[in-house]
């Protein structure tokens, strides 16, 4: 596999949806209409936490123009769950997600929704919907929502995880895991140095540009056509059906292009409310997120508190470690607080550990996936701390890591038994890279921190279509986020010699797609990418028949040598048939040719990251910059190189972010403060410099080409990254996120 | 016989036994095999993956095991 010549994979073509997409071209989310289209607007709750006592609409469905109005009655309860994110959503709380029914559980909070002839008509007729709350105390966080005298959220809740016997509710605390090993008091008796520390991150938002959109669209026949941008049309059409109580065979969702997700387009925030008014008005619905929207009532991920202790012998090996891990989940069960635990000591061999996590619901948006969701927020801590053992050792961080770094035969936090990864080869990669080799200029600090993810395998499926003209479409059910269109192009073009500029790839629909998860957990290039190269060479394996048919010989005289049908018998009328040549005879050999294939692989092999950062500091501002950057990931191989270091780039800009600036801003009420990108601060392409990349290439065995997941990983190393550099430029060690100005000179003045 | 390495978590529902072996063609007979021994799994495994020889399962019902293998049973993970 890793000994493969390969003549597609690893070049860089342009991808198919390029020119439209920086044209202005591609149709997203909120680009569609249909004829007779009215307009769907939410109505949101000013509180955070209260119990709706009535909700009256006459006033609005009275107003000309107003087509529907739908309150949390005309969701009905279920009990149904999804396997979407991590673990089984629960569509009871999803549907409640939708349009509360008894309590309204965050600011902006969905409670009715109106669809009228136009935007301002609807707004105007979402003003005039009069609910009646009794204000309820809002649970601000996980220390308010621990105590023992804390409102409640849901008085149904209960601890899942807990030892059988232990009393579990009513509570706010959701779930509880631990992962264990070893001794770990004796451990930290072994230990000639313990570092400990509680480290605290903010709630961040994945802050993808396009908006949450859709038209939806309910027929007199019972048919429903969804258009919307989202990462998982199938979840789309299945939890409509779920939550709607719709046979699922009546709906179709039409994947848009999507602006960016990076796990936020999971979730469903306005689809079956907009089927619903749809049912109702009898007109195609379309309903568009306003910014404001999207930052308060779609789901950001986890504020998180995060303490931590390690222990080392003098010579830098790590021998015990103890974590506490409290994630909020927002206003209903299930924060990654597990995938939290089992990601933050994965980079390294500790034969003693404890660690705990704990699911804490609080009256915040429900949290949604975020790029490697749970692990930057524990790494934070374990990078810190590793940081500050290496510089209390005096041992350089790097050969502190190598010493600890796990490799093939070790077994993972979690259990099972690693086979090839990649961790000591980016490690002796960031080793020799001049960014680490490199002077540091006045006010400057330079920190580097490790990084792990899992990455998903999942369901997928492809079908490949081979034209007469000896062209092909390629037809799979992923969105394209990171440029999986053109890599599945390049899988064909390796697998069947067709130049990538003759493939047509193709995100399909519900109908059309055979049934493929999300995109999402860096699975698409590998598990959908599986089922293409598996498709392709059912599609080679059909050519080979036609030229056997073509030749009257046994398809066992036939090989597939260069793109072309090569027999094996000696014989001077048979020249080697080119795919247009046996596609154009196609007719007369039995058809059409088309391959598909199914696979529900493995999860993607283990993605393993190290970034160096340096920042510059202005101590008497506390304003810092990123001034060097440098993004080093093990990615199995490099489909399209160019597009693999765009997510490694990608990843570490929002991480950085996530150190430097983003964070939610809440008053004792509840309500998001800057609720808008001038005041929620990402990071900008000014605000950055060019981050350098550097690929490794571990191969996979479990897939064909070696590819492993790429896109979740990069955005868990910058959190500690900054933070360390920080340390190197300020002496402070930060332990709390953002290391925004205020933050940081506050700091500095008591800093000795 | 294939190993079975329970987490702590689940080793709650065990008797504190963290590992198992058990005579099982595939998951699904494992599965049934762990839950007859200790009742209180019920319901618990299948909300989990299957770690197959180091492979992270989240659906592997009718995945065969060797004599030799050995299986954990982690939370399931997708991501964003």
């Amino acid at each position: 596999m890793s000994d493969r010549v390969f003549t597609q994979i690893g070049t860089r073509p342009i991808r198919h949806d390029g020119v439209d997409k920086v044209t202005g071209r591609a149709n997203y989310g909120a680009d569609f209409s249909l004829p007779g289209m009215i307009h769907g607007v939410v109505v949101r709750s000013p509180h955070a936490h209260a119990r709706i006592v009535s909700i009256d609409t006459s006033a609005a469905e009275a107003m000309p123009g107003v087509k529907a109005v739908i309150t949390g009655r005309d969701i009905p309860p279920t009990s149904a769950k999804l396997a979407i994110g991590e673990g089984a959503f629960d569509l009871h709380d999803m549907g409640d997600n939708l349009l509360a029914h008894d309590k309204a559980l965050y600011h902006g909070h969905a409670v009715a929704a109106v669809a009228a002839t136009s935007l301002d008509l609807a707004r105007e007729a979402a003003a005039a919907v009069i609910v009646r709350y009794e204000v309820l105390e809002p649970v601000d966080g996980i220390e308010r929502a621990i105590a023992t005298d804390a409102p409640i959220l849901h008085a149904d809740l209960v601890t899942t995880g807990l030892p059988p016997g232990e009393p579990a509710g009513p509570t706010n605390i959701a779930g509880r895991m631990e992962l264990r090993r070893g001794d770990v008091e004796q451990g930290f008796r072994e230990a000639d140095l313990v570092v400990e520390r509680e480290f605290r991150t903010p709630t961040v938002h994945q802050g993808y540009i396009e908006p949450h959109a859709c038209v939806a669209r309910y027929g007199p026949d019972g048919q429903v056509l969804v258009w919307c941008t989202t990462q998982g049309p199938f979840i789309v059409r299945d939890a409509c059906a779920a939550i709607l109580g719709i046979d699922g065979s009546k709906i179709k969702v039409i994947p848009s292009e999507i602006g960016g997700g990076f796990g936020g387009k999971i979730m469903l925030y306005l689809e079956p409310i907009a089927i619903r008014l749809s049912q109702k008005s009898g007109r195609p619905v379309k309903m568009v997120m306003t910014r404001d929207e999207v930052f308060r009532a779609t789901g950001p991920t986890s504020a998180a508190i995060v303490r931590m202790k390690l222990g080392a012998r003098r010579d830098g090996t790590l021998v015990a470690a103890q974590a506490s891990l409290w994630y909020e989940a927002g206003a209903y069960r299930g924060s990654p607080s597990g995938a939290g635990a089992m990601c933050c000591l994965a980079c390294y061999n500790i034969p003693n550990f404890f660690v705990e996590a704990y699911d804490v619901v609080v009256n915040k948006p429900k949290v949604a996936a975020y790029r490697a969701p749970g692990s930057p927020m524990a790494t934070f801590a374990t990078e810190s701390l590793v940081d500050e053992l290496a510089r209390m050792l005096g041992i350089d961080p790097i050969e502190m890591r190598l010493k600890n770094a796990v490799k093939e035969g070790d077994r993972a936090p979690y259990g099972p038994t690693h086979g090839p990864i990649g961790l000591r080869q980016v490690l002796e990669a960031a080793q020799t890279h001049p960014h680490w080799t490199a002077p540091i200029g006045p006010n400057r600090g330079r920190g580097l921190a490790c990084g792990f993810w899992f990455n998903a395998g999942m369901s997928s499926s492809a079908t490949i279509t081979l034209s007469n003209d000896g062209s092909a479409a390629v037809l799979t059910g992923n969105p394209d986020i990171g440029g999986t269109r053109v890599a599945q192009a390049m899988m064909v073009a390796e697998e069947l010699g067709i130049p990538v500029d003759r493939i047509r790839p193709t995100v399909a629909d519900t109908d059309t797609a055979g049934y493929t998860d999300l995109t999402g957990g860096s699975r698409v290039c590998y598990a959908t990418g599986m089922a293409v190269v598996d498709a392709a060479r059912d599609v080679r394996d059909q050519l080979r028949q036609r030229a056997a048919m073509i030749w009257n010989t046994d398809v066992a005289q036939v090989a597939w040598d260069g793109g072309r049908a090569v027999s094996l018998e000696e014989s001077a009328d048979r020249q080697p048939l080119t795919i247009g040549e046996i596609a154009a005879k196609a007719g007369h050999t039995g058809g059409p040719i088309v391959g598909r294939a199914s696979v529900n692989p493995p999860m993607a092999g283990p993605a393993f990251a190290l970034h160096i950062c340096d920042i510059e500091l202005d101590k008497a501002t506390g304003r810092s910059s990123v001034v060097r950057y440098t993004a080093i990931q093990d990615v199995g191989k490099a489909v399209h190189p160019a597009y693999v270091e765009g997510q490694m780039q990608g990843g570490a800009a929002q991480g950085i972010g996530w150190a430097l600036n983003e964070e939610y801003m809440f008053d004792r009420r509840g309500v998001m403060q800057n609720a808008g990108f001038l005041d929620y601060r990402m990071p900008v392409a000014s605000d950055l410099p060019m981050i350098d990349t550097v690929i490794v290439e571990v191969a996979n065995p479990l897939h064909p080409y070696g590819v492993r997941g790429v896109g979740e990983v990069p955005i868990v190393p910058p959190l500690a990254a900054v933070a360390n550099a920080m340390r190197s430029v300020s002496g402070v060690r930060f332990t709390e996120l953002p290391l925004s100005p205020p933050r940081v000179l506050q700091a500095l003045g008591r800093s000795d | 016989m294939a190993t079975v390495h329970f987490s702590s978590d689940l080793a709650a529902f065990t008797a504190g036994l963290q590992e198992v072996t058990v005579a099982a063609p595939r998951v699904q007979e494992l599965k049934r095999s762990l839950v007859r021994r200790f009742p209180a799994l019920e319901g618990r495994l299948d909300l989990l993956a299957v770690a197959i020889d180091g492979d992270i399962y989240n659906e592997a019902d009718y995945r065969s095991l060797r004599d030799d293998s050995e299986v954990h049973f982690v939370p399931r993970t997708v991501g964003g």
